[in-house]
């Protein structure tokens, strides 16, 4: 019978998403009720060295798919080196964070595999033995619980920020089980990568968001949201309508033609808070909101909101933030 | 070059949500529009007709009310539409892919084109499982798309920032936000639809039955969530304001 829970690893240039240890400090939790292994998936080239840690992020055994072929990732290698690894030990699960390239893999893999995938989870239980998924459909407007009764594996993508990581426990370790890459012919030919250089975090994965929209009257005024999200180590976002009139890239567009975040803090400012922004960010923890109108809709759904110009309230609160973040 | 678009029929962005007493997404009343990703696919398909040559399908599976989306794609400048309506109760992700696949296979292609993920379900699933079926590489989130000797060299989008991606056809991609401003139908384009071919199917006509596609996930139950309630206003002149907001960050949220 399939059995043991499995996360995938997702690394760049060595780097391991934050995300693969939500799933990791999720997955143990479900492990642990069905008794069964939690197994960490690391497909790369010259990776072997982050699998020993990923133990006292809580994984029994680590399987290590080295080849030269996965040193960036693409569709086909990725896809078919874990897709044969599932083929050989027939996982009860796979969960991978539901990133550009977790979504990539996780429908090519589940195909492959014959099986269901769940994507954009933001919530995974045990309900009667059984792994069940809880996911946003129309924007967030509603949601679904959905299970894979009789197929093995359940896959499942998991929206970043929703599972906070455990506490480590050093010096546990995992079995590393060095697996052969079967990563066959791959299509797919990477002529070019262009990464922006920023210093601040990547909007999906930031812990603190500070956003935009048309009260910022114009790409320039965005300066003073960036000082503000520097002071917090925030991303800086922005609504339809600032990216729309083309005040910033629609890389920063956050809601249900943008991007799903769901950071700690998110600080709304100048954003009336449209049913399609409210998609993209709802689901994060604390919502702030900076707006001259007192009826906009973004206070419905902010914790905090501070009615004003923002072009006053915000260099404001960069300095109250810098006070509370240095004492 | 003969292009295919996988094309969803999606409830209408501003539609209000409601739970039916059977306790699934009450449809009644709701309005209907072409998935806003499945537009750009739509959109870039005919650019590259209009640039290469050759002939645009869009293929849908949906039921009969779907054929107002595939009006909408033959008045923007497609050739002919597939409707497949399979009758199923129960479908999800693996089912849709099946049928498309399954209905594709029959045609003409060098190229198919979908949008990256569908507004309702949002599980950007279907048109990469379709590639996987039919046994062609797929490049998803695709902003920019070229073509030149067989080949495809496609831009797709990356956590911070893109990647350019070659691939022979033929090749699947899906499109994201930014790949082309989708053009609205001319009223010579709308007249021209009426005329232009829809095949209607089922999935007999495919040579499938409902076994074959059975759905692998299975729903357990819809809700709404809860509201988010709202909370409090800061009051005060804006110094004031941003103090406290800052303490009650602080002291109450614990989030700074």
């Amino acid at each position: 019978m399939a059995k043991g829970i499995w996360v995938f690893v997702e690394q760049r240039d060595g780097k391991i998403k934050k995300v693969t240890y939500e799933l990791l400090s999720a997955g143990r939790k479900v492990a642990d009720g069905l008794g069964e292994e939690l197994c960490a998936v690391l497909p790369g080239n010259g990776v072997a060295g982050l699998a020993p840690a990923l133990g006292e992020y809580g994984a029994d055994k680590v399987f290590v798919l080295e080849s030269g072929a996965l040193e960036k990732y693409t569709t086909d290698g990725y896809a078919n080196a874990v897709a044969s690894l599932a083929k050989q030990y027939e996982p009860g699960a796979i969960l991978m964070g539901c990133t550009v390239a977790g979504r990539d893999l996780a429908a090519q893999v589940a195909q492959k595999l014959g099986t269901g995938l769940m994507t954009d989870c933001t919530d995974m239980s045990l309900e009667e033995g059984q792994l069940v998924f809880t996911r946003p459909v129309y924007a967030g407007k509603a949601f679904v619980k959905a299970s894979c009764p009789g197929v093995r594996p359940v896959m499942a993508t998991i929206r970043p920020n929703v599972f906070s990581v455990g506490e480590t426990q050093p010096g546990r370790s995992a079995e590393v089980v060095s697996a052969p890459a079967d990563t066959g012919e791959i299509r797919q030919v990477i002529k070019d990568v262009v990464l922006q250089v920023s210093t601040r975090p990547e909007l999906t994965e930031a812990d603190a968001i500070v956003s935009g929209g048309r009260g910022m009257k114009g790409p320039e005024n965005f300066k003073i949201l960036e000082e503000l999200a520097d002071v917090l180590g925030a991303a800086v976002g922005a609504s339809r309508a600032a990216v729309d009139a083309g005040w910033k890239s629609h890389s920063f567009q956050v809601g249900q033609t943008g991007k799903t975040v769901s950071p700690v803090l998110y600080i709304a400012c100048g954003i009336s808070g449209a049913i399609q922004h409210l998609a993209g960010m709802s689901s994060s923890k604390c919502i702030v909101a900076v707006n001259k109108d007192p009826e906009a809709n973004i206070f419905k759904v902010a914790d905090y909101g501070i009615v004003g110009d923002l072009f006053d309230v915000v260099p404001l609160l960069k300095e109250e933030f810098k006070k509370k973040l240095e004492s | 070059m003969n292009i295919v678009v996988c094309m969803k029929q999606t409830f209408d962005t501003e539609a209000k949500i409601a739970i039916d007493s059977n306790g699934r997404i009450n449809r009644q009343g709701v309005s209907l529009i072409m998935n806003p990703y499945d537009e750009f696919a739509v959109e870039e398909a005919l650019r590259i007709k209009e640039k290469l040559g050759g002939e645009v399908t869009v293929v849908t599976v949906g039921g009969q009310e779907t054929q107002d989306a595939l009006r909408q794609a033959l008045a923007m400048g497609a050739d002919r539409a597939v409707l497949v309506d399979p009758g199923l109760e129960e479908t999800d992700e693996f089912t849709t892919a099946t049928i498309l696949a399954k209905a594709i296979s029959g045609l003409k292609y060098d190229i198919i084109l979908g949008g990256f993920r569908a507004i309702d379900d949002g599980s950007s699933q279907v048109t990469g499982r379709v590639a996987e079926i039919l046994g062609l590489p797929v490049v998803n989130m695709v902003v920019k798309l070229e073509f030149a000797d067989g080949k495809a060299v496609a831009t797709s989008e990356i956590e911070g920032g893109s990647q350019v991606i070659e691939v022979a056809l033929p090749a699947v991609f899906t499109a994201q936000k930014g790949l082309n401003e989708p053009r609205y139908p001319s009223m010579k384009g709308i007249m021209q639809a009426k005329k232009k071919p829809m095949e209607k199917k089922g999935l007999g006509d495919l040579g499938l039955d409902a076994a074959q596609v059975a759905p692998k996930v299975k729903v357990i139950s819809y809700f709404l969530p809860s509201a988010r309630a709202a909370g409090r206003i800061v009051p005060g002149e804006p110094a004031d304001a941003a103090r406290d907001l800052a303490n009650a960050l602080r002291e109450e949220a614990k989030v700074i």
